[in-house]
């Protein structure tokens, strides 16, 4: 077994060789760093979720249901059945190859199964023994190399674990593929398929077991909630001399704002959270949070549609409550392909909210009108672009910045230009990673969806890989030391992974360098930023 | 290698079987009539059976990859169609999918040098000679029209005179039939010399291939080199399409093995991968439009599932937030 924790130059020595073993043998050494623990019993009970017990994922014996291969068999008839996506990418896949090299895990770790190709036909070969005709004729004839099919067996179910969780779900294979296979759609069904049978990881099932519970994944509970809020409210002001009023659970409150937990209890998240407070008090919303829906994210979103469901069903929820108008929603990734994509169908129709409407600018949010849900960047950009705001970009001249786009606002909602404008506004020097790398195309952290967990430690590296490598890039041309970001877990998982492959490079969101920027009426002169730091090239840049 | 060798030898053996047929008087009729209806009421059914079973599965979310700025703030430039949010822009990105193959357009090859430095260029072979292979295909169906139908549509009249723009050769060589034959041996040299695409491939991808390229060299042997009798040909085809076939004698053996082959392609599409000539129409991370916020997507199957409700959480932590001071629905 190798080193636990590689050094980098040893990561990066990859083989895209393919290995002499057919890939259609199912057999999986679980490698420590290279995929995650098991979920704890208790937060699959606690969700209701089956089978739950102790198990780790290198044991021999999984502790499988006796009928488990019968539940998959049946889990995927009914999603079949359920899913246009799911039927038609099992069916017209022509292996072209497009999507190989498109993959960040394949790019880091030349493992053939992690072309998305691969990873998909991992969960075809079963599906053309047990569901297409010639299967069924066939029977096991049909589980050959030269008939495609596989027999569906342990192993198979330990290989869709360890692959099915080596991907993050980011969809850039989707951009790539001539049909618009999205690898995203069959990980996120041999998940729900894995989960039938108690296979799934903790660091996935805790999160959502605590955002059942207290509202929110870290398990912050309403006054501990509280707790972060004044200590970010007395924070500011020890920053800016102005004490902004920032409510919990308040009725009536003409915009309920949601932002992922990390935001209020994370570094660097923090210093976007309190970037938001400056922002909104300086406009004067009318706002609240909620100590309920104390969560944006969604870790549903890695488990299952159900879970997906049942997590998101707060936010509409709790703003009926509190009677607000709208809502408003931080930075985060994943909580935003939930929000644009899902809520609204799983947990909708919000006609009891209005059209967004912003008070300070009167702009109408017609792209929201529907949904009641608008982005803080689209908020914010409007405001910038209305004039509403008194901006000092250079506050932030520490900083040569780049901006890394987050997988979902990006192939979910296609939120490229709103972050990119208010980057130029509130910052003097920003530069832009290889096109390939970013938009559309951007690579993902490595730690999406659910994996960003430590023992997954080389693989995230791995993952990332790409994305470290398109930063160090523009580190070196243009001297570029922080990488912007609208996602948690981005916030949560870059720094170390930037560490590893780019040292000298930083991670912000772009709120927090709103906040260094923003020209509040009545504030003190600032020395430093929100990190405390002091403010440097201040009167050059006046001057 | 033993899945192109296996996939060869079994369409080698299909034409082998068929030339043998095509010289045996009686087998020749079965051949000639019976295969070629069973086979394209096979093709009708089967790629039928396929789009009913597609269709009947919900879409029960609306998941398009998008590939563009989204329709947001009225001063943001939206983009139409790589981020549709109108029918029309869905329609324009699904035809520059289907007919320029704009998503493999973007391909591109890395490779990881030393540094390390994973570096990338554009990779456009493939999507060229895919694009060259389909629209080949496409003239050359249309084409075939002037077999099949009589009077001549203008269609394939026209396609003819451009196909042989060059008036090269006589038979004129068309243009069409020198791509087909260029853009199926780079994908098929493509796939048994990367070795990524070779470790994916199955007998399936093989096979697809080399029937295909078989019935294009059969194809053009009978018009260039054996010199077949076009107007028994026609005669037999158009007998063929109003269900009274008679089989002239002197069609020859290339012309059943072509024969043969077409109909193995016909039958074999609806339970392969070829699926995809319809499939592609109905794929829903490119066939939606990106307006999830604006226009409500409905789920058919959207059931009600267990939460935790609000009452349920403030009892909870119901002292712990009357000791915070938070707001309470029961105080």
């Amino acid at each position: 077994m190798s080193n636990p924790n590689p050094k980098p130059e040893e990561l990066v020595q990859i083989g895209y060789q393919p290995p002499s073993k057919d890939w259609m043998d199912p057999s999986v050494e679980f490698r420590k760093g290279t995929f995650c623990y098991s979920a704890l019993p208790k937060n699959l009970n606690y969700l209701g979720l089956p089978n739950a017990r102790e198990w780790q994922p290198f044991d021999e014996d999984w502790k499988l249901p006796p009928d488990w291969k019968q539940i998959i068999l049946d889990g995927m008839k009914e999603r079949l059945e359920k899913y246009r996506s799911f039927r038609l990418f099992m069916d017209i896949c022509v292996r072209c190859g497009a999507c190989a090299d498109k993959c960040h895990f394949y790019l880091g770790s030349g493992d053939p199964k992690n072309m998305p190709v691969l990873r998909a036909e991992l969960m075809r070969s079963i599906y053309r023994r047990y569901f297409t005709p010639a299967g069924r004729l066939l029977g096991p004839l049909a589980a050959t190399p030269l008939a495609g099919g596989r027999e569906l067996t342990e192993d198979v179910v330990k290989e869709w674990f360890y692959y099915f969780y080596q991907c993050t779900e980011c969809r850039r294979c989707s951009v790539f593929c001539p049909y618009g296979i999205d690898t995203a759609e069959i990980t996120m069904i041999g998940r729900e398929l894995l989960n039938l049978i108690g296979c799934n990881i903790n660091w996935v099932l805790e999160p959502a077991a605590n955002c059942f519970r207290t509202g929110n994944h870290l398990g912050i509970q309403p006054h501990g909630f509280k707790d972060s809020l004044d200590f970010a409210v007395d924070e500011l002001e020890e920053l800016t001399g102005i004490r902004v009023d920032a409510s919990i659970n308040r009725k009536g409150a003409e915009v309920l704002f949601i932002v992922p937990s990390a935001d209020y209890f994370g570094t660097p998240h923090y210093y976007t959270f309190l970037g938001y407070l400056a922002l909104l008090h300086e406009i004067g919303l009318d706002y609240t949070f909620s100590a309920f829906a104390s969560e944006g994210g969604n870790f549903g979103l890695f488990n299952s549609h159900e879970m997906i469901k049942r997590l998101n069903a707060k936010v509409y929820a709790e703003a009926r409550r509190l009677g607000v108008k709208w809502i408003l929603g931080g930075e985060c990734g994943h909580m935003w392909r939930v929000l644009h994509q899902y809520m609204d169908t799983m947990n909708g129709p919000a006609d009891f909210l209005e059209a967004p409407v912003s008070p300070v600018t009167g702009t109408r949010f017609e792209n929201a009108r529907s949904t009641k849900m608008v982005h803080i960047c689209e908020f914010t950009a409007d405001l910038i672009h209305e004039g509403k705001l008194r901006l000092d970009p250079a506050r932030n001249n520490r900083w040569t910045v780049t901006f890394h786009d987050s997988c979902n606002p990006a192939r979910a909602m296609g939120l490229l230009e709103e972050p990119r404008y208010i980057l130029r506004s509130v910052c003097q020097r920003f530069h832009e990673m290889p096109e390939n790398t970013i938009r559309e195309q951007t690579f993902c952290c490595g730690s999406g969806s659910g994996l960003g967990t430590d023992e997954n430690f080389e693989m995230r590296m791995r993952g990332g890989l790409p994305r470290a490598n398109a930063v160090r890039y523009v580190k070196e041309k243009y001297g570029v030391n922080l990488l912007a970001c609208i996602c948690a877990i981005d916030k949560a998982t870059l720094p170390p992974l930037l560490e590893y492959w780019v040292p000298g490079v930083e991670v912000a969101g772009i709120h927090e360098l709103v906040g260094n920027a923003l020209v509040m009426r009545g504030e003190k002169p600032r020395s430093t930023d929100l990190r405390g730091e002091p403010l440097v090239e201040l009167e050059a840049a006046h001057a | 290698m033993t899945r192109l060798l296996s996939a060869s030898a079994t369409v080698l053996a299909i034409a082998l079987a068929a030339a043998l047929a095509g010289s045996l008087e009686g087998v020749r009729t079965v051949l000639a009539v019976a295969v070629p209806y069973a086979a394209f009421a096979v093709l009708v059914l089967g790629l039928s059976w396929r789009v009913v079973r597609w269709s009947l599965a919900p879409v029960p979310f609306r998941i398009p990859t998008v590939c563009g700025q989204q329709k947001s703030l009225p001063w943001i430039a939206s983009s139409r169609l790589e981020s549709p949010h109108t029918t029309a822009g869905v329609i324009g990105r699904m035809a520059l999918e289907i007919l320029a193959f704009r998503s493999l357009f973007r391909n591109t090859g890395s490779r990881l040098e030393r540094g390390p430095r994973l570096v990338y260029r554009e990779a456009r072979w493939l999507w060229l000679a895919a694009l060259l292979f389909h629209w080949s295909l496409l003239v050359i169906l249309l084409r075939h029209l002037r077999l099949l139908v009589e009077p001549v549509p203008t269609l394939a009249l026209v396609l003819d005179r451009l196909d042989g723009f060059f008036q090269v050769g006589a038979p004129v060589v068309y243009l069409s039939d020198g791509l087909i034959l260029v853009s199926l041996t780079y994908l098929l040299q493509r796939r048994v010399r990367n070795p990524q695409v070779r470790y994916i491939s199955l007998f399936t991808d093989y096979f697809a291939l080399v029937l295909l390229g078989a019935i294009a060299v059969s194809g053009m042997w009978m018009r260039y080199f054996a010199r077949a009798d076009t107007v028994a040909i026609k005669q037999f085809a158009i007998g063929l399409t109003v269900f009274r076939p008679a089989v002239p004698a002197n069609l020859g053996d290339w012309f059943f093995v072509h024969l043969a082959l077409v109909a193995t392609l016909a039958a074999y599409l609806p339970f392969s991968k070829l699926v995809h000539l319809g499939g592609v129409f109905l794929s829903p991370t490119r066939n939606l439009a990106n307006n999830n916020r604006m226009k409500r997507h409905l789920n058919p199957w959207n059931y009600p599932v267990k939460v935790h409700t609000y009452q349920e959480w403030e009892q909870e932590f119901h002292d712990k937030m009357a000791a915070a001071g938070l707001p309470l629905e029961r105080p």
